[in-house]
């Protein structure tokens, strides 16, 4: 099983969502976040006092597929997030050790 | 049966309460007495006893009328001519002038209620919502604390001495304790300085008002960083020490009374606060923003306003608020009054518009705090002239404000280098000066026949208003600024200002007051 983690532009969430889903993925977790790469953040003014904000929100989009998948799942988010500009986000896959279903005690891929 | 004796002792209090409320209005008569005698019985005596202290006054002031027509001549078996029917007229005709007085008085006092109400709103919510959106959100109870006790504090210090050091004698440099515990203020007109003909009452709670929302501005200064208990006790002192004296100085008949023989340089115009509670408040608030220091982390951290959208909305509820600050300073639903409404809207209008242009201009957008700022300098531009200055100088006025004041928080501030944290200085001392001064240029005897025009109208004869302008400006700053860093280092000596530095980082909500703004389960 890997787990994919998908930084990626707030407008962006409802496509990627849409396009997960038609390809089979039926869970998926989303945190709003605040981070920094390339793209750099911008300032503002308050009263005449500047501010730098280094730290853009973005969302991250937490799913979790057999190793089967992986490649369809990265290739869909891919295709949704992106725009062209400095600022789509990142993905990460990792390795996941196992998962399993609360309600039945299910593991592994059977859980997801 | 529980709920029956709970309700006996309820009307019991409420009839205790009644009959100490009403205990000034009736020294004269013995009623008081059988009313307090009589608190102890049953719950049915008690309908008809508050009927009784309520239904007292209204014979005293309407049998006047009766007994004036039944004095004199009558007018109706006269003619013209005849001998003594002018006298019967001027009778009549000065019976009629105090009916019709009689008569507007349930208009000015219901509106001067409604005033007092309005100013209220000003603190808490208006400056508490203006202030608590502008800091970080942890500090965002200590402000609201700080502006929701000052309600509480400064009002029971308002009834034990703080009217009566007002307004209380002739003496020109302060008042007495003649009127401590609100003695002789009573449900009677005309008692007080200037209050005309609405009841003392009404008077005394109006401008207690004023005396919570002073102290509360200064509280922009030391944001996020002040004891609580230091601020309580900071405020009781400087309402006693700073407020009452300014107080009594424009409005109680006091050194910078306008017009009074002993008063400097002919006194000053100041219709309903520009010098004793802005230009006071904002230039205490400049000596507490350099005697406490900066906050941590001022220049580096990020100290972004928390919460605009509550800042938006407090400068419209304190916009709305000064409608009742400043045309409620008449103190009579009149003319007057009217003009003082309009100009007051026409500033906040004007000073909304020219800090959010000079913003657009200056750096490409205009923000809504700066819309939200410059409404509030026009409105404090405008206090002192609201009842010497035409709507079209307002406009000036407020616009004016709204672009000095915006330089004197951005430019003049970063020049000093004080942190000043909410501008209170900056909108409070910097507008309330530019008022002042500006009240002494459009003043106008078309607006207010009782005062004098200002330089734009009579250029020679104004200028002696202009520097009565000026020199109440240049005595409150010297006494505030004075008077403000003792009490300052007093404190500073005996309480401490500053929380520890963990308390500052952790924020004042936990550390002062044990509590969280914001939980979200």
């Amino acid at each position: 099983m890997k787990k994919i983690e998908a930084i990626v532009r707030h407008f962006k969430l409802e496509d990627v969502k849409n396009a997960l889903t038609e390809h089979g993925i039926h869970g998926m977790t989303v945190t709003e976040v605040r981070g920094f790469g390339r793209q750099k953040g911008h300032t503002e003014m308050y009263r005449g006092t500047e501010y730098t904000v280094d730290f853009v929100p973005k969302v991250k989009i937490e799913v979790v597929c057999s190793d089967g998948s992986l490649q369809t799942v990265v290739d869909t988010i891919l295709q949704a997030a992106q725009t062209g500009q400095i600022g789509d986000g990142k993905i990460f896959v990792t390795d996941l050790q196992n998962s399993i279903r609360i309600r039945t005690g299910e593991t592994g891929e059977e859980a997801l | 049966m529980f709920r029956h004796w709970l309700i006996a002792v309820g009307m019991c209090c409420l009839l205790g309460l009644t009959s100490i409320r009403n205990l000034p209005a009736q020294e004269a008569d013995a009623a008081p007495a059988e009313a307090t005698t009589e608190t102890s019985a049953e719950a049915a005596a008690v309908d008809e006893e508050t009927k009784d202290a309520a239904s007292e006054p209204t014979p005293a002031t309407s049998e006047e009328p009766v007994e004036a027509n039944d004095e004199g001549p009558d007018l109706g078996s006269m003619q013209p001519g005849d001998p003594g029917y002018s006298t019967a007229l001027m009778t009549r005709l000065i019976q009629l002038e105090k009916t019709a007085e009689e008569a507007a008085l349930p208009g000015h006092n219901a509106w001067m209620l409604a005033s007092s109400a309005l100013v209220l709103f000003m603190t808490v919510p208006g400056l508490a919502m203006f202030y608590g959106g502008l800091v970080r959100k942890k500090n965002v109870l200590g402000v609201v604390m700080q502006c929701i006790f000052l309600m509480g504090v400064m009002t029971v210090l308002w009834g034990l001495v703080g009217y009566s050091l007002a307004f209380g004698g002739d003496n020109p440099y302060i008042g007495n304790l003649d009127h401590a515990l609100l003695t002789g203020v009573t449900m009677t007109g005309g008692e007080a300085p200037m209050s005309g003909s609405i009841p003392t009452l009404t008077f005394m709670v109006f401008q207690g008002m004023f005396f919570i929302i002073t102290p509360a501005l200064i509280c922009g200064a030391f944001a996020e960083r002040m004891k609580f208990s230091t601020m309580v006790v900071f405020s009781i002192i400087w309402g006693i020490v700073i407020y009452c004296p300014l107080c009594h100085w424009v409005w109680g008949g006091g050194i910078l009374a306008f017009g009074e023989d002993h008063a400097l340089a002919g006194g000053a115009l100041d219709f309903a606060g520009g010098t004793v509670v802005h230009i006071s408040s904002g230039v205490s608030a400049l000596v507490c923003a350099l005697l406490i220091g900066r906050r941590l982390g001022f220049g580096t951290d990020d100290m972004r306003p928390h919460n605009l959208t509550y800042t938006a909305l407090g400068a419209g509820m304190l916009w709305v608020g000064w409608f009742g600050f400043n045309a409620g300073s008449e103190l009579a639903s009149d003319g007057l009054a009217a003009n003082a409404f309009v100009v007051t809207h026409f500033s906040a209008a004007a000073g909304a518009v020219s800090w959010a242009m000079i913003e657009w201009i200056t750096r490409g957008k205009a923000s809504v705090l700066g819309a939200a700022s410059g409404a509030v300098a026009g409105l404090v531009c405008i206090t002192p002239a609201a009842g010497f200055v035409q709507p079209m100088p307002a406009l000036v006025m407020g616009a004016s404000a709204g672009i000095v004041c915006y330089f004197a928080c951005s430019k003049l501030k970063a020049a000093g280098g004080y942190d000043d944290s909410l501008d209170a200085f900056g909108v409070h001392g910097v507008g309330g000066t530019l008022g002042a001064v500006l009240t002494g240029v459009f003043a106008t005897t078309q607006v207010n026949p009782g005062y004098a025009n200002g330089v734009f109208y009579d250029p020679s004869g104004g200028m002696s208003v202009l520097i009565g302008q000026i020199v109440a400006v240049l005595v409150t700053f010297v006494f505030s600024i004075v008077g403000t860093f003792i009490i300052l280092k007093i404190l500073d000596a005996t309480m401490g200002l500053r929380v520890s530095q963990e308390q500052e980082t952790v924020g004042l909500d936990l550390s002062q007051h044990g509590e969280e703004g914001y939980i979200f389960l």
